[in-house]
C-alpha cells in the first residue's frame, strides 16, 4: 500500500500533503498538551516500535504469511493522535531511509494509513468495544475488526487515488502519465489482496496482541477504553458470568432462528429474485414494474434467465420443504438446515485449513 | 517446530541492519556527493525528483536518470549494488503492477505477439511508470547513500521543517536499531528452543505474543529515555546544533542544481 514516486502526479501528492498538514498540527498539539516531555521519547519509540511491526512475517489461516502495519494495535494502545505521528514517522522513515514508498507520496501514504487507519481503527474499536470490561473477549474481537476494517479503508483510498489518475492526468497521445489503470481496476485489483490477506495480517496481529495484553499488561488497554467496567476482584471481567461468552451468541441466534417465521410477513418479492414464472403472471408482473420505477418489462421472460434458472433446483426452494405443509414451520426448519450447513462448511474449512498449514 | 516465519522475520530485520551498515559506511566515502553540503543536496536532489515527477517527456526523466548515474559513479556508489537495492526491487515491484498496462491500456496496435496486442499508448504508459519510479528511487538513493542520516534531519531544518519533528525523526531512527536487536534477540531465543510441529494457530498466538512484549518493552524503554533526558535537563524545548558551512564549491553546486531544475521543469512542460 506504500504508493511509490510516479504513481501519482504533482497536483494529488500537493493535495495529499496538504490535506495530512492539519491532521499532523492537530496531533502535536494535543500531544505536546498532554504529555509535554514525555511526548518526544514516546512517539520516537513507537515509530521505531510500527516500523518493526511492519517486518513480522505473520503466518495466516490457509498456510500462506502476510505484513501487518501495526496500525490497529498503535491506536489502541496510544489513542489515534499519538498513533498517527508515530506511523507516520515510521512511513517517513521507510519512505527516505528503505526506499519503501516514496518522498513525493509520503503525504499520501500518511493520509492514507496514518492517519485515515488511525481514526477509523478508533472509531470502529470504541463503537465495537463500548464499555466492556478490559479483559471483555469483545475487545479482542474488536481490536480484530478495527484492524481488519481500517487496513481495508486505507487500501480503497489508496486504489481511489490511483484510479483517479488516469482520468485528470495524460500525454497529448491520450497515454496516461502516471498510475495507468482506471478505478475500475484499481479498487478490486487492492482490495482482493487486503480482505484476503492484508487484511487478514492486520486482523490477527491486533487481535492476538489485544488479547496478549489482556493476560499481561492490561493496563495498556486503559486509554481507548474511558468508561470499561471495572474487573471484579475474582479476576473476572465484570458482566460475565462463568461459561457465559459464546453461549449468548448461541442463544441469540437460536432466538433468530425461532423468529425467522416473520419473514414470510413481508409481501412480494424481493427485487432482482424474479423466476421465469413471474414474468408470465400479470400480477408479478406489476410488482415487478412498480419495483422497477415503471420500467417497461419484456413480454416474456428473458432467454438467459430461462435457460439457466432451471439448471439447478434447490432442496428447499423458496424456503419451503416440500414435504412440510406449514410453511411457518419450513422456513424455521430452512434457517435451522442452513444454519448447521454453514457450521459445518467453516468448521471443515477450519479443520482442512489447519491440517494444510501444518 | 515449523520455523519459516521465524526465518523470514528474522532475515527480515537483519536486512535492515544491514541497509543502514551500508548507507553508514558509503556516506562516509570519499565520493563527489559526499563532499556536497547537506543543504544543498537535498534541496538539488529533491527538485530533480520533482522534475522526475512533473515531467510529461519521457526524454527529460531519460536525461535526469543518465545524469543520476553520473552522480552515483562519482560518488562511488557501485552500480551493482544500486541494480540489487534499488533497480531490482523498482522494477519487480513496479514491473509487475504496470505490465498489464500494456494491453489493457486503449489505443492503436503498437505491437503484436502470438496475437495479443500491446497499444501504443498502454507502452507509452508503462514506460513512463517505470522510468519515473526507477529514477525517483535512483535520486533517494543518492541522497541516503551519500549523507549521514543525522546530516539530513539537521538539512531538514533549514528548509523550516519543526524542530519537534526533526527530533522525533532523529530518536526514532536510533531506536529502529535498539528495537531492531531487541525484536531479533527475542526471536532468536525463542527459535533456539523450539523443538517438534506447533500447530499454525499456536504459531499465530507467538508471533501475537512477540509483538505483544515488544510492545511493552517499547513503553518501558520511552520511559527509561524520558527519564534519561529529564536528568539532562529537557524541559520539552526542543534544540539542534546546526555545523553548517557552506563553500564556494556548495555554491557552484547550487546554481548547477538550480539551472537543471529550472531546465528540467521547462523542457518537460
Amino acid at each position: 500500500m506504500h504508493i511509490p514516486d510516479g504513481y501519482l502526479s504533482p497536483a494529488s501528492c500537493t493535495a495529499l500533503y496538504a490535506g495530512s498538514a492539519p491532521f499532523w498540527y492537530v496531533a502535536l498539539r494535543r500531544m505536546k498538551r498532554a504529555m509535554n516531555t514525555q511526548m518526544i521519547p514516546l512517539v520516537s519509540v513507537f515509530s521505531a516500535f510500527s516500523f518493526i511491526v511492519m517486518m513480522f512475517n505473520l503466518p495466516l489461516p490457509g498456510g500462506t504469511t502476510g505484513h501487518a502495519t501495526g496500525l490497529g494495535i498503535a491506536t489502541i494502545v496510544l489513542g489515534p493522535w499519538a498513533a498517527m505521528l508515530a506511523i507516520s514517522v515510521a512511513l517517513i522513515i521507510q519512505a527516505v531511509f528503505f526506499g519503501d514508498g516514496g518522498i513525493t507520496t509520503i503525504g499520501a501514504n500518511c493520509f492514507n494509513m496514518a492517519i485515515l487507519g488511525s481514526l477509523a481503527a478508533y472509531a470502529i474499536y470504541r463503537m465495537i468495544s463500548g464499555r466492556a470490561p478490559l479483559t471483555s473477549p469483545r475487545r479482542v474481537v474488536a481490536g480484530a475488526l478495527a484492524g481488519y476494517i481500517s487496513i481495508n479503508l486505507s487500501a480503497l483510498i489508496t486504489a481511489v487515488e490511483l484510479g483517479i489518475q488516469p482520468l485528470y492526468y495524460h500525454d497529448s497521445t491520450g497515454a496516461p502519465l502516471y498510475a495507468p489503470y482506471p478505478l475500475h481496476i484499481t479498487i478490486p485489483a487492492m482490495l482482493i489482496g487486503h480482505l484476503t490477506v492484508v487484511g487478514v495480517a492486520e486482523m490477527v496481529i491486533t487481535g492476538g496482541v489485544v488479547a496478549y495484553l489482556q493476560r499481561a499488561e492490561p493496563s495498556l488497554l486503559r486509554l481507548t477504553a474511558p468508561g470499561a467496567r471495572v474487573d471484579r476482584p475474582d479476576g473476572k471481567p465484570a458482566g460475565t458470568h462463568g461459561t457465559h461468552g459464546t453461549r449468548r451468541l448461541w442463544v441469540a441466534l437460536a432466538i433468530l432462528m425461532i423468529l425467522t417465521p416473520l419473514g414470510i410477513i413481508a409481501a412480494g418479492k424481493a427485487w432482482g429474485e424474479w423466476s421465469p414464472d413471474d414474468f408470465s403472471n400479470q400480477q408479478t408482473r406489476g410488482q415487478i414494474a412498480a419495483a422497477s420505477g415503471n420500467q417497461p418489462l419484456p413480454a416474456e421472460a428473458p432467454t438467459g434467465l430461462r435457460h439457466f434458472g432451471s439448471v439447478w433446483t434447490a432442496p428447499m426452494p423458496g424456503y419451503a420443504p416440500r414435504f412440510l405443509k406449514s410453511a411457518g414451520f419450513g422456513y424455521m426448519l430452512s434457517a435451522a438446515a442452513g444454519t448447521g450447513v454453514i457450521i459445518l462448511v467453516i468448521l471443515l474449512a477450519g479443520w482442512i485449513f489447519e491440517r494444510r498449514a501444518a | 517446530m515449523r520455523a519459516a516465519f521465524i526465518e523470514r522475520t528474522l532475515a527480515s530485520l537483519l536486512a535492515a541492519s544491514e541497509h543502514s551498515a551500508e548507507a553508514d559506511r558509503l556516506a562516509s566515502a570519499g565520493g563527489v556527493l559526499q563532499k556536497v553540503d547537506a543543504r544543498v543536496k537535498l534541496a538539488g536532489l529533491f527538485g530533480l525528483l520533482m522534475v522526475v515527477v512533473a515531467s510529461h517527456k519521457l526524454r527529460v526523466i531519460g536525461c535526469v536518470f543518465v545524469l543520476s548515474l553520473a552522480l552515483a559513479w562519482w560518488s562511488q556508489l557501485r552500480m551493482k549494488r544500486l541494480a540489487k537495492w534499488v533497480w531490482m526491487p523498482v522494477l519487480f515491484f513496479t514491473g509487475a503492477i504496470a505490465f498489464p498496462a500494456l494491453f489493457v491500456t486503449s489505443g492503436q496496435a503498437a505491437i503484436k505477439i502470438l496475437g495479443i496486442v500491446v497499444t501504443d499508448r498502454g507502452l507509452r504508459s508503462t514506460t513512463f511508470l517505470i522510468s519515473r519510479a526507477e529514477t525517483a528511487a535512483t535520486l533517494s538513493a543518492l541522497l541516503v547513500f551519500t549523507t549521514p542520516w543525522p546530516w539530513v534531519l539537521k538539512a531538514l531544518r533549514t528548509f523550516q521543517c519543526p524542530v519537534v519533528a526533526v527530533a522525533i525523526l532523529g530518536m526514532t531512527y536510533r531506536y529502529i536499531f535498539v528495537m531492531l536487536r531487541i525484536a531479533s534477540e527475542m526471536l532468536e531465543s525463542r527459535r533456539s528452543r523450539a523443538v517438534g510441529v506447533l500447530p499454525p494457530a499456536e504459531r499465530r498466538r507467538l508471533m501475537a505474543s512477540t509483538v505483544g512484549v515488544l510492545l511493552s518493552k517499547s513503553i518501558q524503554l520511552s520511559g527509561d529515555v524520558h527519564l534519561a533526558m529529564r536528568a539532562r535537563g529537557f524541559r520539552g524545548e526542543t534544540y539542534l546544533l546546526h555545523e553548517f558551512r557552506a563553500n564556494v564549491a556548495d555554491r557552484y553546486w547550487l546554481a548547477g542544481f538550480a539551472v537543471l531544475v529550472a531546465g528540467g521543469f521547462w523542457w518537460g512542460r
